[in-house]
């Protein structure tokens, strides 16, 4: 039985579609759900958490709907997004609620251990108002382990984390989905993801534009095509010498500069400056200009 | 079984309320009717002003007002800053949740404005008076039912204060005056009919019957809370554009 099923799911308000016909299957292991801001990555987590009904279509977590019902969070574990905790608890505290709310037997020791996981335990004393928000983000996440949940859905977890908190925490989701568990989050920022295993589900605009091994997925980011603007002494010769090439596929001339669409970004790049060298061509900047995500997205959503 | 009254989230409401900056409104009210009440003992000549002051003024002003700061802080701020989250995720009913912080926001209200009623109606004509423990009683109903009222405005609306003071303002203080009807929907006059039943003086402004007073604060109670309780159900975290 797998842990997360979503079946032909849309949802909407009003006139805007949030979610539109998705259908998924989270089971075990770590999933990413990547979409651009305002794709339908929250309302999907709201609906999985039970906060919102579908408008169409079932849900289901555990085999039973978790819409109205709380009792959903005896298996489920949810870090939100937002920054709220109450501040005025200690992390000990704050994590000790957390366990006594979910009717742990011993909600202390429950609490230590999960600081402990979190390595929260030297801060756990000190008021929350007193951390940073790497450690904020750390302490919601020792809250929401704190029952031992089956599943895991976070928010955007890795926001506002540098680098180094980024590896530490996949390293900790990558270790929990080893022990069974479903671990599901939500990004925006591709590179997240580069270092994950697992499936990633991207979104865009409420659907379900690819799904996949993240290898697979990670080959289509790269693979897409690229656009360049290339700033040059003479941008017309050059782009009729690029036409000729096969790894360009589009050239156009532009007050700003040339523009390049290429299929191939590494023979691109090998070849440009030897074909300025060629012409005699003063080759002044070479720019990506299509490392937005949502055009990384929408090639996605294509392809 | 889960008991509807949580201890934990009671305990968390209670140190986030008194932790808000607005706590410190509601511990200055009980201060100011002390010490206005103290003064006018010392120069009010007409017999009947501890009704009229603490009866009429505490109990159309004084109190609601004590229990709206207090009534939309419980939840509704929690509701603002997003940190209501970590009660919903778990497996604690919506109603017990609901339940746990009216009864924090009922228990503050009488703290801070049902006892400090009844002392400043000590101070003005003795604790035994028919009036000082008919202000007391009236006070309690005060707290519960207004307190149901403004925990589930918080729930419906973000601007619960604003809608709060509009439904005193408004229908309580002008429509109640002037139509009769309003008056049975009136927290005001439920509390101010119960506390009359036992003070028994016509300078209380009192309209209604005790039995219809009570039950009707009942009522109000129960059909409000249950509303909360039906819309949390539907809270939602807030992302991005949806």
């Amino acid at each position: 039985m797998s842990a997360i099923e979503l079946s032909n799911v849309s949802r909407w308000y009003g006139n805007v579609v949030a979610v539109n016909d998705v259908s998924m299957t989270i089971g075990p292991g770590i999933t990413g759900l990547l979409g651009p801001n305002g794709a339908g990555k929250t309302t999907l987590l709201n609906l999985m958490a039970g906060f919102l009904a579908p408008s169409r279509g079932e849900l289901t977590v555990g085999g039973r709907p978790s819409w109205r019902n709380p009792e959903v969070f005896t298996v489920l574990g949810l870090v939100p997004e937002r920054d709220s905790v109450y501040a005025f608890l200690t992390g000990f505290d704050f994590v000790r609620s957390s366990a006594k709310l979910h009717r742990l037997p011993d909600p202390e020791a429950a609490a230590r251990r999960a600081i402990g996981i979190m390595d929260m335990a030297d801060a756990q004393d000190r008021r929350i108002a007193t951390y940073s928000k790497g450690m904020r983000q750390r302490i919601k996440v020792a809250a929401a382990l704190v029952h031992d949940p089956r599943v895991l859905l976070l928010d955007e977890p890795f926001n506002g984390m540098d680098p180094r908190q980024r590896l530490q925490m996949m390293d900790l989701l990558e270790e929990m989905a080893e022990q069974g568990r479903t671990i599901l989050f939500s990004s925006h920022i591709l590179e997240e993801v580069e270092r994950m295993s697992g499936t990633i589900q991207v979104i865009v605009g409420g659907r379900l534009a690819a799904s996949g091994d993240f290898r697979a997925i990670r080959r289509l980011m790269t693979s897409r095509p690229h656009v360049f603007l290339v700033r040059t002494s003479a941008d017309r010769a050059l782009g009729a010498a690029l036409i000729g090439r096969p790894a360009v596929t589009g050239v156009e001339l532009t007050p700003r500069g040339l523009q390049v669409r290429t299929s191939d970004f590494g023979a691109f790049s090998r070849e440009v400056a030897g074909l300025c060298r060629d012409g005699d061509i003063r080759l002044r900047e070479v720019l990506p200009s299509d490392e937005s995500l949502e055009s990384v997205f929408s090639y996605l959503v294509t392809s | 079984m889960t008991s509807l009254l949580n201890p934990v989230v009671l305990r968390i409401t209670l140190r986030a309320t008194l932790g808000r900056k607005r706590a410190l409104v509601f511990t200055l009210i009980p201060l100011v009717l002390l010490l206005i009440t103290v003064a006018l003992k010392v120069v009010a000549k007409s017999p009947v002003w501890p009704a009229e002051f603490l009866g009429v003024f505490g109990f159309s002003v004084v109190l609601p007002l004590t229990a709206l700061i207090i009534g939309t802080s419980v939840l509704g701020a929690e509701i603002d800053d997003g940190s209501i989250i970590h009660l919903l995720a778990t497996p604690v009913s919506r109603l017990s949740v609901v339940i746990s912080k009216f009864v924090a926001a009922a228990a503050l209200t009488i703290a801070f404005g049902a006892i400090p009623e009844y002392l400043a109606a000590g101070i003005a004509k003795g604790f035994g008076d028919r009036l000082s423990v008919g202000l007391l009683v009236g006070a309690l109903v005060a707290a519960v039912a207004y307190n149901a009222l403004f925990v589930m405005l918080s729930v419906l609306t973000t601007r619960a204060i604003a809608v709060g003071l509009i439904y005193l303002l408004v229908w309580e203080g002008l429509l109640g005056n002037l139509i009769g009807g309003v008056r049975v929907l009136s927290i005001g006059q439920y509390s101010v009919s119960v506390a009359n039943s036992i003070a028994r003086t016509s300078a209380l402004n009192a309209h209604l019957t005790s039995s219809t007073a009570i039950i009707m604060a009942i009522v109000v109670t129960v059909v409000t809370l249950g509303i909360a309780a039906r819309r949390l159900s539907r809270f939602a975290l807030k992302g991005e554009a949806v």
